[in-house]
């Protein structure tokens, strides 16, 4: 096992397209959990800190792009992302603890592919996009395509994502993340629900993005649940149908965390709850 | 596997050690530092009880690796008193009664510590919140949060008066 | 010297009762303390355990010569390293280390010494055992089928008469109570019978078990480890070694929480052997994975209780069985969650039958108050639902049948004072107990009994030339007891607290201690320290007695001085203690007390809590909003410490009520050995929670004192479902009330409403 520390994202990229099983260390709190459990035993951990990139939120084309390094608290911590996307920062300050937030990053949340990651249907919901460097230069995706199944992602041998770009807020939007545990803090999320949504000036919602996390594979853009509360001014009426929706729409597990029914019943709860906060920030 | 040089600061002192590319910065604390009031309870950082700063963010050192701390600033709970002089949370912790066994104890003053760095007039449910990685299973919170309350209106008062 | 039961408890104290700072505070805080494993040793090496992976295994052959051969491995130890035994140690070495089968997932089958700890993991994955997978059981009830696997060949249930010949998974049956339960049942008006389930927990402590063991090649050994009995640990390890008990000195170490869990031995053993082999001290600290699945949860358990009452609120009758599985072994505390299930009350007729069951589990070890939680869960789950179709207030309907002293408990003895009716009084006077509750809010009540023990005890008080006193204790400090023991002493002495130092010494300083458990230390290490006290103050009075030149019996101690008993002992300036060991060397030599003995008389203790909660109609989550507690101390020698302990056990309960659950898979391993899974309750999941301390005082010991430690964690399980049930209008049969459980019963309700 080696560790290396680069200083730039050409000389990250450089040392992961090297031979064998190569790991980045963002926050680094998937992964040495990992390490411990003998689940993962790279012979190359890549250190993204010191990339000047990486660790820096910058504001661009009205949004706000995230360095992969740079950590939940930070995210919490910096007013302007705070104001634009209240739903994504709440879900980065949801992960694990104070301490976890010290260190998890976004996109390490993200590339850990977890099911159950509780930043992603709040990117999702928010329409981010994650920016790959790789051997053969840079590509912008949609961040509902890097996680392909548990544990599994699309980004090819040398690639990383460097960094995730949050649109500007539209006018009149508003999102909210929420997410089901049994206790209060430091639980996996049984069902994660993210939405964002804008109104026109007469309150009817002309857009909506609505993402489950930890009821099926991989997080969820429910098309049929954000159809529900296009055109409708999310009154009742639409949240219950947003609800539905999103239940109908979950293909979760039993495990130890949860039951199918559990998960499917509480997917549609807080999906009204959060399109319910997003609407109320929507409206100032 | 190669042993990795690192230098970095702890406490505010210079220290050089070696460590093995996936050696935690928990272990090499206690095992090479000697360092061994961060405690390890579960390694999976669920228990808060390795808790230190790291360029003054909390953090559970257990997920954090050795050789990461290359120019960093860690520090203690061994670092929290001033020589003879225990710092607040010390002091008030021991008042307040607020540790049976003591094995969280190093971790709920390093992580209360960065709390009160950041905000010295936290609400309870604030308190509550920014420890929920802090696990106690002896004292079920109560002295434990009365004790980092009390602190903060001490220090806010004295603060005051300053 | 026996506790002279005759002597009334002293009931007014100069130091006792107050809050001093503790004398191993500073160390904790400051992260000076040592623990398990802050200790190391020169050219110490590294040991690790291999566990089975399978529930239930023949262990065909371990071959561990690639794991020998591999460069930095000093020691392997396998089941050949210990020699077989038919006796009382027989389950504890099988548990230490499979022999012939693995029992349950994690079960040690081998361990290595290596030089570091990447090298001892590496050697655990070369070492080879052949395994035979067979059938496994880890349910109690599936267990004690006719068709079930039988985990322990040949064993016949005990208890049974005429005796069984058939072997099966119950280890024993037990029957208590009084009466006629079928004549009281025909006379009951209202009855309630209800079936219940609990699963296993674990007491979560924060600090694994760790250690380090040291033995010479002249067969004498040293051993530091985190144990809540090392007098037990040098006991068992040396037998199980074949060394004499003299020639292992253990040292206990700081310990980071026990609860019951560290009683016993699990690693303590491999690490001498190792040691041993290698001839290099050995450090073996379990990780957290291994704390979960190879030391001892408690039981799981299956019951039935059936009260019936009549209509102005006496119970008429009441019956229970409890099943409780104890892991691959005999031993759960079957016998004590039939004893204290139905202590509570006074009873005509009462009839409680028991079942100590195996399955493919962890050895289950004591956890506060071991099988009284499950049992309380049952019966005042039952009492709360039979109060409620009665029409009565929880807290009266307790209280009309309340036990009191000259009750007659279900388990044989007749109470002496005891304090229950004073809990039930002091929580419906709380303001707690008044406070409105909105929508999907819910109180519950439930109360709670612990025996307490005694046991055996030996304690020494050295006094110092300058006056200040060396207290020796063998009883291992888990929550503050050396604070206790000072205060106590000091009382007795009539000096300053700060003047006494209380230390836990190793097992070459004093004679046998028993564990620390059973909430024994303050009571009984405390009596044996008033005694040791005693003694020392007859040994000042004697030498100034000397000093003076009359009797000794014309001596008195008061306030920290000799003084002569009355005019006819002459005029003689009153000779403090500092003066009187200041001279010691010229009047007799040092000057100590000592006291051993096994206690008996522990006054039991009983607490009611009330819990107020908020359910979430919708996700069928559980908010705890405010929680009380009165319990019985017979007198709270440091009230902090008190309070702690009724705080401490009630959060263990919430999370036993709430969340806590052992989650096996179909295929007999566990599902989440670690703390991110298996959830004990975090700071933002509690309120604060209130204590009122109750202070009718013990018979049995000197200033008063009953144990306190344990009872706090009987009511919570009880009182958390029932203030769900009283917000939401749902009873489930088992814990935890996990929200997926909740949520199932709240849509059934919905349904049944809807048809």
């Amino acid at each position: 096992m080696q560790f290396a520390a680069p200083d730039s994202l050409d000389k990250a990229v450089k040392l992961l397209k090297k031979l064998g099983t190569t790991r980045i260390v963002a926050g680094g709190t998937d992964l040495l959990v990992q390490m411990k459990s003998g689940f993962a035993a790279p012979d190359l951990i890549v250190d993204i800190k010191r990339i000047d990139e990486a660790r820096q939120i910058t504001e661009e084309a009205g949004g706000f792009r995230i360095g992969a390094a740079v950590s939940c608290f930070e995210m919490g911590e910096h007013a302007g992302l705070r104001k634009a996307w209240p739903g994504v920062v709440e879900a980065a300050r949801l992960i694990g603890s104070t301490q976890i937030q010290g260190r998890a990053t976004i996109a390490g949340n993200l590339c850990n592919a977890s099911p159950a990651a509780d930043s992603v249907p709040a990117l999702i919901a928010a329409g981010a996009i994650a920016t790959v460097v790789g051997p053969k230069g840079r590509r912008d995706v949609p961040v509902e395509t890097i996680a392909t199944a548990p544990g599994k992602t699309s980004l090819a041998k040398g690639e990383l994502v460097a960094s995730i770009l949050l649109p500007a807020r539209p006018a009149r939007g508003g999102d909210a993340y929420l997410r089901f545990i049994p206790r209060t803090e430091m639980d996996i999320a049984v069902v994660g629900a993210g939405v964002a949504l804008a109104l026109d000036g007469s309150g009817t919602c002309v857009k909506a993005r609505v993402a489950l996390g930890a009821v099926a594979a991989r997080a969820l853009l429910v098309d049929d649940a954000a159809k529900a509360l296009i055109g409708t001014k999310v009154d009742a009426d639409a949240l219950a149908k947003l609800a539905a929706a999103a239940s109908a729409a979950c293909k979760p597990i039993d495990d130890k965390r949860g039951t199918k029914e559990f998960r499917i019943q509480v997917a549609g709860v807080l999906a009204r709850r959060a399109a319910e906060t997003a609407l109320q920030r929507a409206r100032g | 596997m190669a042993g990795i040089h690192v230098t970095t600061t702890i406490n505010g002192d210079t220290v050089e050690y070696v460590c093995q590319p996936d050696e935690t910065l928990l272990d090499v604390l206690r095992d090479r530092l000697g360092l061994t009031g961060a405690k390890e309870g579960c390694g999976t950082g669920d228990c808060g009880a390795c808790s230190v700063t790291l360029d003054g963010r909390l953090v559970c050192s257990c997920l954090v690796l050795g050789a990461e701390a290359e120019g960093r600033a860690i520090a203690t709970v061994e670092g929290l008193a001033d020589g003879e002089t225990l710092h607040p949370l010390q002091r008030k912790f021991l008042e307040h009664a607020a540790l049976q066994c003591g094995v969280c104890t190093p971790g709920f003053l390093v992580a209360a510590k960065a709390l009160l760095d950041r905000n010295l007039n936290p609400t309870e449910s604030e308190v509550r919140y920014w420890l929920a990685g802090n696990l106690c299973r002896c004292t079920g919170y109560d002295k434990i949060v009365r004790a980092v309350l009390d602190t903060a209106a001490e220090m806010r008062e004295s603060r005051n008066a300053a | 010297m026996p506790l002279d039961a005759a002597d009334r408890p002293k009931t007014s104290f100069k130091q006792v009762g107050t809050r001093p700072l503790r004398p191993d505070g500073i160390d904790k805080v400051t992260g000076r303390a040592r623990f398990g494993a802050d200790a190391n040793a020169p050219g110490m090496l590294i040991g690790k355990i291999l566990r089975s992976p399978h529930a239930h295994a023949r262990i065909r052959k371990i071959d561990a010569s690639k794991a020998l051969a591999l460069p930095g491995v000093k020691a392997v130890v396998t089941k050949d390293d210990f020699a077989p035994r038919d006796d009382d140690l027989a389950d504890v070495l099988v548990n230490v280390m499979a022999r012939d089968k693995a029992l349950y997932h994690g079960h040690a089958v081998a361990a290595v010494a290596a030089t570091s700890v990447q090298v001892a993991r590496k050697a655990l994955a070369l070492i080879a055992v052949d395994y035979e997978v067979l059938p496994h059981v880890t349910d109690v009830d599936e267990a004690m089928k006719p068709n079930a696997p039988v985990i322990r060949d040949g064993l016949i249930t005990k208890g049974v008469d005429p005796a069984l010949t058939k072997a099966s998974n119950v280890a024993e049956r037990y029957e208590f109570g009084h009466g006629d339960v079928k004549a009281g049942f025909a006379q009951a008006e209202v009855v309630v019978e209800r079936e219940f389930k609990t699963e296993a927990t674990h007491q979560g402590y924060i600090e694994p078990h760790a250690c380090l063991a040291n033995v010479g090649s002249d067969g004498t050994g040293e051993l530091w480890v985190c144990t809540q009995g090392h007098y037990m640990v040098r006991d068992n390890c040396a037998r199980l070694l074949g060394m004499d008990l003299s020639k292992l000195r253990v040292t206990a170490s700081e310990i980071g929480g026990g609860f019951g869990g560290k009683t016993t031995v699990f690693i303590e053993p491999v690490a001498l052997a190792l040691s041993r082999k290698a001839g290099r001290p050995v450090k073996l600290v379990m990780t957290r994975d291994e704390v979960f699945l190879a030391t001892g949860p408690t039981s799981s358990t299956s019951m039935m209780v059936k009260i019936g009452a009549k209509k102005d609120g006496t119970i008429a009758a009441a019956e229970a069985l409890f099943k409780y599985q104890g892991g691959a072994f005999p031993g759960s505390p079957a016998q004590f969650g039939a004893m204290t299930a139905f202590a509570c009350y006074d009873l005509k007729n009462v009839k409680v039958i028991a079942y100590d069951v195996l399955c493919n589990r962890p050895k289950q070890a004591a956890y506060r108050a071991p099988g009284a939680p499950m049992a309380a869960f049952a019966v005042e789950s039952v009492m709360a639902e039979l109060g409620a179709k009665l029409g009565l207030d929880p807290i009266d309907f307790r209280r009309r049948n309340a036990a009191k002293q000259g009750t007659k408990a279900v388990y044989g003895p007749t109470f002496g004072p005891i304090g229950f009716v004073e809990t039930l009084d002091a929580v419906k006077n709380h303001p707690n107990y008044k406070k409105p509750l909105s929508k999907n809010q819910g109180r519950g009540i439930a109360s709670g009994f612990w025996f307490n023990f005694g046991g055996q005890t030996c304690v020494s008080l050295n006094i110092g030339t300058d006056g200040t006193v060396n207290l020796a204790l063998g009883t291992p400090d888990i929550g503050g007891s050396r604070a206790s023991m000072a205060m106590m002493a000091a009382e007795e002495l009539g000096i300053p607290y700060d003047q006494v130092r209380a230390v836990v010494t190793d097992t070459s300083s004093l004679g046998y201690n028993d564990v620390t458990d059973g909430s024994r230390v303050t009571f009984a290490a405390g009596a044996a320290t008033i005694h040791a006290a005693r003694d020392a103050v007859r040994k000042l009075c004697a030498r100034a007695a000397r000093t003076w030149g009359i009797p000794e019996d014309a001596v008195v101690w008061e306030n920290g001085h000799a003084k002569p008993a009355g005019a006819n002992a002459g005029n003689h300036k009153p000779l403090s203690l500092k003066e009187i060991s200041g001279s010691a060397g010229s009047t007799g030599g040092p000057i100590a007390g000592h006291h051993e003995f096994n206690a008996e008389n522990a006054g039991p203790s009983f607490a009611t809590h009330v819990v107020d909660v908020e359910v979430d109609p919708e996700t069928g989550r559980t908010t705890v909003l405010r929680y009380l507690i009165a319990q019985d101390a017979g007198k709270a020698v440091h009230p902090s410490y008190v309070e702690g302990q009724f705080q401490g056990g009630a959060a263990q309960g919430v999370g036993w009520a709430l969340n806590e659950e052992y989650v096996y898979g179909k295929d007999g391993r566990l599902q989440n050995a670690g703390f991110l899974d298996y959830r004990i309750p975090v700071a933002s999941d509690m309120p604060m929670i209130d204590t009122i301390i109750l202070e009718v005082p013990n018979p049995g010991h000197p200033y008063g004192v009953r144990g306190v430690g344990e009872t706090s964690i009987v009511p919570p399980l009880a009182a958390v479902a029932n203030a769900v049930s009283d917000a939401v209008g749902v009873r489930l049969s088992s814990v935890p009330y996990s929200p997926p459980k909740v949520l199932k019963a709240l849509n059934g309700r919905m349904k049944a409403a809807a048809e």
